[in-house]
């Protein structure tokens, strides 16, 4: 009896220790995040290619405390990413402004596709312009076979 | 027949851009500060506790602006070129000293010497991030109406010094 | 003693692929059999050789030989013996090593499994392979000798880097590398055509199982880079866009457009320059990757220390060998047929928009690499390009190549029709578009992002069922038989390609739905307390000290219960390394088939308590898995009959060759 008393006791004890759900790490979870979700894209600039987010150095500590402060006091991502690039410039934005000298790394991507999309284009309507028959394609077929006993006769 | 030259001449444009990109230092990151005003500071002093210098205060002269902390191994390897410019009295030289303790960083200057005009304290980093300090030590070169004219990242050294601060100073001077 | 005996193997192995280059383009292009066959016989021996010098390094570190400078920076004797081996190629130096090793490698592999290509063709082959490593001999002794000595020599070892000492580490480098050096093969294949002037059919067959190799292992190497800097950085992220990881992807997704473009000139004698020039990128932008890690011109997590005179070395080989490769194939493609002919609307229409698709993709990714270098070297300020870029500009240009996986394997070679392949895709895309719809609801949100992915992926899974059911039909309306027999009936080839299909659906679905309904929380937790994520909770039981070999640190003992019942326990630990001083997080998984839980410690605060972040990732392991299934494709397809009958054929042939020698 005093054994099932005491077995209860125990399972009291654990839900008890159960209940306690853990605290969050930050004072506002919500704010937190919205700290974290910044500091992904910005550079930690004593690092080897980190982001903030990922980053202990101390500057990035640092750093990201400035983020927290400036959110507190109710500013927005725009403007805590002005506040940084005035001190440390384009460099600690990972994803880079459209601006004169980033042109071409933002439309770099569309203009190899329309060219590469042209150039494949063109080669089609080359091609079908230099094999005219069906025949010279039966051709080549017979040549590749010719080839191929021939490597297989090499043997 | 050129169109097959196309991806040559593609490799050859890449590997020119990696030449001299092998010439260059990819952690070193230029100042969007040079030719802004120097961001307003009102800091502690080291040496006179209760002492307060502002940007406003030191108007009218160019001077250099030295970020170092006791705990910085490559400040060691400037502070004999700092020390020995101090002595000929070109220039005055602050130091910011950044996030240290106010007991080693005396007992730091103690021992390896102090070529400072005057030394402010930016205990949190804070002032640092105004003006975008990332690796100590920092020096900036400020005309005498508070603008910052040059930034030096990294440990001075005599080239630097000779070559490109100490001309430039002259021609602020005047 | 022992690392002289490796440094001058190195020597006589340079020596080894001087001559084996020479006499072997020389006696290729005078037609001197004698001068040719030189070439088989030398790449064995410079295996040999490497082999022996690898071995030897292997030796110093395993018996903590610290009078050898690299032992004495990259290990220490406290490091257990798995991670002294590994250590071996934990350097720079080493890893060169690794890398001829591999190269030699692979050149005795050519040696012995070409009996079926012409003794010319063998010859021009390993020539361009000995000529690439030669290059490579020339760095290692030139700029970074694995086997300088160190004197006096040190007391102990400054140790191995703490994030290499993992499992994962030991095997990740090796992949990698066998997958880079592996495409030097398909290269060499590829130089040889164009000397030889030799562009066929048969050349893009004998080249085929070599690229799907090299390919199956850089596949696996990359998934374990990235499994591995997901459980071992800490931040839970798994793909960072970092200048060595984009190193790696480059040459696979040029790699995966080769093998594609492969299939094309195997089959149907098409695309041959662009199959060549494939071929030569694919190594290019290998030796490109070796050139970003080793000269640091680019700030990367992953990069070794760097050293100017390396960077002018490697640049200056990379410029000799892509460039005089550009030339040749200016100075020949001209001169290339084009092959046979196909409408616009074909399977090869469809296969050459997916290169296109993927080279502008590898392209871009090239694009965003070096773009902060262009701006530096012009003088026109710093800038990053990190994830956000790299997602915006790939996710675009992936999406089409992925709507076009499902209709090529459909489309017919020469000539399709868009309107049939419209009815036979329907019931494909109809599936697709429902489940799109549907599925995001069960998972509790719906969002584009997760519906796009979701629609891709089984779009592919359902275009690769229809494609295998009418392939079936096909076989019971020619032949009879049982439907077993027609399931074997079907090439090796043909599952291995919709085993890597689906390998690229399921890491759609891994990714998409880790991005889309990841959860994670920062918790501070002190013994007893604890956490809820998903459908999971997690509790702390207590903290424990331990000491490891060469570190000692602190571990949590979390249990996961669900419905709480206890499923399983995790240890996530802090560890300090002793040597270097250096704090290490070791994140504890318990790895599911649709979610992984991740726990790892941060700091400790007052009162017992720590930080502690969980994470709860649904569908994570299906990107690894996804990868996996790509690669296992790969090993499906190389085995297919058609090689192994070209094997038969060779030992038939061997055996005829003895019946006429006796």
């Amino acid at each position: 009896m005093m054994r099932v008393f005491t077995g209860v006791l125990l399972a009291a004890a654990i839900s008890v220790c159960l209940a306690q759900e853990a605290p969050p790490a930050a004072e506002d979870p919500v704010l937190e995040k919205r700290v974290l979700t910044l500091s992904e894209e910005l550079r930690c600039l004593v690092c080897q290619n980190q982001s903030l987010a990922d980053s202990n150095a101390d500057l990035a500590v640092d750093l990201r405390n400035q983020v927290r402060e400036m959110m507190q006091q109710g500013k927005s991502d725009e403007q805590i990413r002005e506040f940084m690039v005035a001190r440390y410039g384009d460099f600690v934005l990972y994803n880079p402004p459209v601006k004169n000298a980033t042109l071409l790394l933002w439309l770099g991507p569309f203009v190899l596709l329309v060219a590469a999309g042209a150039a494949l284009f063109s080669y089609l309507r080359r091609r079908d312009r230099q094999l005219p028959a069906q025949a010279l394609t039966e051709e080549e077929r017979a040549r590749a076979r010719a080839l191929l006993g021939e490597s297989r006769e090499e043997r | 027949m050129t169109r097959f030259l196309i991806p040559l001449l593609v490799f050859v444009l890449i590997a020119v851009f990696l030449w001299i990109g092998l010439s260059l230092n990819p952690r070193e990151v230029p100042s969007p500060l040079i030719d802004k005003p120097a961001p307003a500071f009102e800091l502690p002093q080291l040496r006179e506790p209760g002492g307060v210098i502002r940007t406003a205060d030191l108007n009218g002269q160019v001077w250099l602006l030295n970020v170092f902390a006791s705990w910085c191994t490559p400040c060691l390897e400037e502070h004999p070129h700092l020390v020995a410019l101090a002595e000929r009295g070109l220039v005055p030289i602050y130091g910011l000293n950044y996030k240290d303790g106010r007991e080693a960083a005396l007992k730091w200057l103690d021992r390896h010497g102090d070529p400072y005009t005057r030394i402010v304290v930016d205990r949190e980093g804070r002032t640092g991030i105004e003006y975008g300090v990332y690796g100590v030590p920092e020096t900036f070169v400020i005309d005498k109406s508070g603008v910052i004219r040059f930034k030096h990242i990294g440990p001075l050294t005599p080239e630097v010094l000779a070559e490109e601060i100490m001309p430039l100073v002259g021609r602020l001077q005047q | 003693m022992i690392p002289e005996l490796g440094h001058f193997a190195v020597i006589v192995a340079l020596m080894v692929s001087i001559t084996q280059s020479f006499f072997a383009l020389a006696g290729a292009a005078r037609g001197n059999r004698l001068w040719m066959s030189i070439a088989r016989p030398a790449a064995h021996v410079q295996f040999a050789l490497v082999a022996l010098a690898f071995g030897c390094l292997a030796y110093a570190f395993l018996s903590n030989d610290f009078s050898v400078l690299n032992v004495a920076s990259n290990s220490n004797s406290q490091l257990p013996w798995f991670y002294r081996l590994a250590a071996t190629w934990g350097s720079h130096e080493g890893s060169l090593l690794l890398w001829v090793l591999m190269l030699s490698g692979w050149m005795s592999a050519v040696a012995l499994f070409s009996r079926q290509v012409p003794t010319d063709m063998v010859a021009r082959i390993l020539g361009v392979m000995a000529l690439v490593s030669i290059g490579f001999f020339l760095f290692m002794l030139l700029t970074s000798n694995p086997f300088d000595r160190l004197l006096p020599p040190a007391a102990d070892g400054r140790d191995l880097n703490p994030l290499l000492q993992d499992p994962g580490m030991v095997i990740h480098p090796p992949m990698l590398y066998m997958g880079y050096v592996g495409f030097s093969v398909v290269f060499a294949f590829a130089i040889a055509a164009l000397l030889s002037g030799r562009l066929d059919s048969a050349w893009a067959r004998w080249s085929r199982p070599w690229t799907t190799v090299a390919w199956i292992f850089l596949t696996i190497g990359i998934a374990l880079g990235s499994w591995w800097a997901y459980y071992e950085l800490g931040w839970g992220g798994w793909w960072f866009w970092d200048p060595v990881e984009n190193a790696s992807f480059m040459p696979w997704l040029c790699g995966t457009a080769l093998m594609h473009s492969l299939a094309v000139t195997e089959k149907r004698g098409g695309f041959k320059i662009w199959t060549v020039l494939l071929a030569i990128l694919t190594f290019s932008l290998s030796l490109l990757g070796t050139f970003l890690v080793r000269s640091g011109v680019l700030t990367s997590v992953h990069a070794f220390a760097t050293d100017p005179a390396r960077g002018v070395f490697i640049l200056g080989f990379l410029v000799v060998v892509v460039g005089a490769s550009l030339v040749l194939f200016a100075w020949r493609a001209p001169r290339v047929g084009l092959g046979g002919q196909f409408d616009l609307v074909s399977r090869e229409s469809a296969l050459l928009a997916n290169n296109v698709l993927l080279l502008v993709a590898a392209g871009s990714v090239l694009l965003g690499t070096l773009y902060p270098l262009f701006l530096d070297a012009l003088g026109l300020g710093k800038i990053s390009v990190g994830p956000p870029y790299f997602e915006a500009v790939f996710v675009p240009l992936m999406a089409p190549a992925m709507f076009l996986m499902g209709i090529g394997p459909l489309a017919r070679w020469k000539k399709a029709s868009l309107p049939d392949l419209a009815v036979r895709l329907k019931w494909a895309f109809g599936v697709a578009l429902v489940s799109a719809a549907v599925l995001p609801l069960t998972m509790g949100r719906w969002s584009v992002m997760v519906a796009f992915g979701l629609l891709l992926a089984v779009w592919i899974v359902a275009s690769g069922v229809v494609n295998l059911l009418e392939r079936l039909q096909q076989l019971a309306a020619t032949s009879g038989g049982s439907p077993v027999s027609y399931l074997k009936k079907l090439p090796r080839g043909y599952y291995g390609m919709l085993l890597a299909h689906t390998g690229v659906a399921v890491f759609i679905v891994g990714v998409t739905l880790v991005n889309g309904y990841e959860t994670e929380k920062d918790v501070v937790m002190a013994p007893g307390n604890t956490v809820s994520i998903g459908d999971y909770t997690m509790r702390l039981e207590r903290f424990e000290d331990i000491v490891g070999p060469n570190y000692t640190g602190i571990r949590g003992v979390v249990t996961v219960l669900k419905n709480g019942r206890e499923q399983n326990i995790l240890f996530p630990e802090k560890r300090l390394y002793s040597v270097q001083q250096m704090p290490m997080t070791e994140a504890a998984i318990d790895t599911g088939f649709t979610r992984d839980l991740y726990v790892s410690l941060g700091e400790a605060v007052e009162g017992g308590a720590w930080i502690v972040r969980v994470y709860h990732k649904p569908f994570v392991d299906w990107i690894w898995g996804g990868a996996f299934l790509m690669a296992m494709g790969g090993l499906v397809a190389v085995s297919d009959r058609r090689y192994r009958l070209a094997r038969a054929a060779r030992r038939q042939s061997a055996d005829a060759k003895a019946t006429v020698a006796a």
